[in-house]
């Protein structure tokens, strides 16, 4: 049976803005096929974002929604959930919003292991603004401000969000659409902060700079490079050479900000 | 017994021509059509709903 997407979508909303073949639309509709198979109610969803192209998602679903400053989505996002801790709150972003302006944003929710989930959309540039390189650019791609080739190194995001001290934290990829709900839906059921970094593409401002012909041979390169975690445990390093671990990478169970909090509150009020 | 067939909604005005639904058919039962999709072939689809999946757009619908 076809899904009906459009039950979650605001009226009119649709077609989208993103350009032909733009993976953002693969993942909104995992994040809704997710909230559907989690039984998650509009009315008590947050879906909170900073600023890009990938942050234009918030805008069309018809939950409760907040688009916010660029980088900002943590900060916004951590408000609401303080205020309304029943409320499950979900943010999405780029890799842009979310590593560069909003790096520590993100890393501090991380380590405050507060019950949100955040869906990074990885394209390894700022598409919205034109193709600039972002802190997940690879090194020796080209960007609008690396014309030569990016001398940087970029992060590892699922990584980073480990190190950072995130309680969940899975990588899926946009070719690999049926995968999206079932990490989105597994991070939000998760109590803490959940991460899920959705490698995808932008055939607008990367892809053509970096040599992909069509969207096609992105989507592509994105079926070669994924490797999913339980097969990796059976390869070599060699064998692992320029592939991508997906699948729930790290899960641990750690007392959660919210809760925390609230016996503080209940302490502060016994003292005397 | 006659195989019931699946329908397959393309709504046209949501489809970009991105040909992601085209390329990753595996019965190759979608084709462009200008700059749209369309079903050329509905007696092969193997209602593996891939094309749903994958569409950025919102397009496609199939129905088994
Ligand atoms: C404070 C501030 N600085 C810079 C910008 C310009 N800006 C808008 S979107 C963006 C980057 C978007 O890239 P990313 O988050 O990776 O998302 P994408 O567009 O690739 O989906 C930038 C730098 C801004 N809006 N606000
Ligand atoms: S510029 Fe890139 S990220 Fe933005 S909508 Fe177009 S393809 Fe998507
Ligand atoms: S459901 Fe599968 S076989 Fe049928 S058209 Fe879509 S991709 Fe092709
Ligand atoms: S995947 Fe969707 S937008 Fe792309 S050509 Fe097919 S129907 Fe059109």
């Amino acid at each position: 049976m076809a899904f009906d997407y459009e039950k979650y979508i605001r009226p009119g909303k649709l077609p989208h803005i993103w350009c032909p073949g733009c993976g953002h639309g693969i993942v909104m509709k995992g994040l809704i096929r997710a909230i559907d198979t989690v039984g998650l109610k509009k009315e008590n969803t947050a879906i909170v974002s900073g600023i890009g192209c990938a942050s234009r998602l918030p805008g069309y679903m018809d939950c409760c929604t907040l688009h916010t400053a660029h980088g900002r989505a943590a900060a916004f996002a951590t408000g609401v959930k303080m205020a309304k801790p029943e409320m499950d709150v979900i943010l999405v972003g780029g890799d842009g919003d979310g590593t560069a302006i909003g790096g520590n944003h993100f890393i501090h929710a991380c380590r405050r292991n507060i019950d949100m989930t955040y869906i990074i959309l990885n394209n390894k540039i700022y598409g919205m603004t034109g193709g600039q390189f972002s802190p997940a650019t690879p090194t020796g791609a080209k960007a609008s401000t690396t014309p030569y080739g990016n001398p940087d190194a970029a992060f590892d995001i699922a990584k980073l969000a480990i190190g950072a001290g995130a309680t969940f934290v899975a990588r899926g990829t946009a070719f690999h659409a049926n995968q999206i709900d079932k990490l989105i839906a597994e991070a939000i059921q998760h109590k803490g902060f959940s991460v899920v970094e959705i490698l995808d593409d932008c055939p607008t401002t990367y892809g053509r700079r970096n040599k992909f012909k069509s969207v096609i041979e992105m989507m592509n390169h994105l079926k070669e490079i994924a490797v999913p975690v339980k097969a990796a445990e059976k390869m070599s390093p060699e064998q692992l050479q320029g592939k991508v671990l997906t699948g729930v990478l790290y899960k641990e169970e750690r007392p959660e900000y919210t809760d925390e909090y609230a016996k503080v509150i209940e302490r502060a009020k016994g003292a005397k | 017994m006659e195989k019931k067939l699946p329908t397959i909604e393309i709504i046209e005005k949501y489809c970009k021509g991105c040909h992601i639904c085209v390329e990753f058919c595996p019965t190759k039962v979608l084709e462009m059509q200008g700059f749209v999709a369309s079903v050329k072939n509905l007696e092969a689809c193997i209602k593996c709903m891939q094309c749903e999946l994958r569409c950025p757009d919102f397009a496609i619908k199939v129905t088994a």
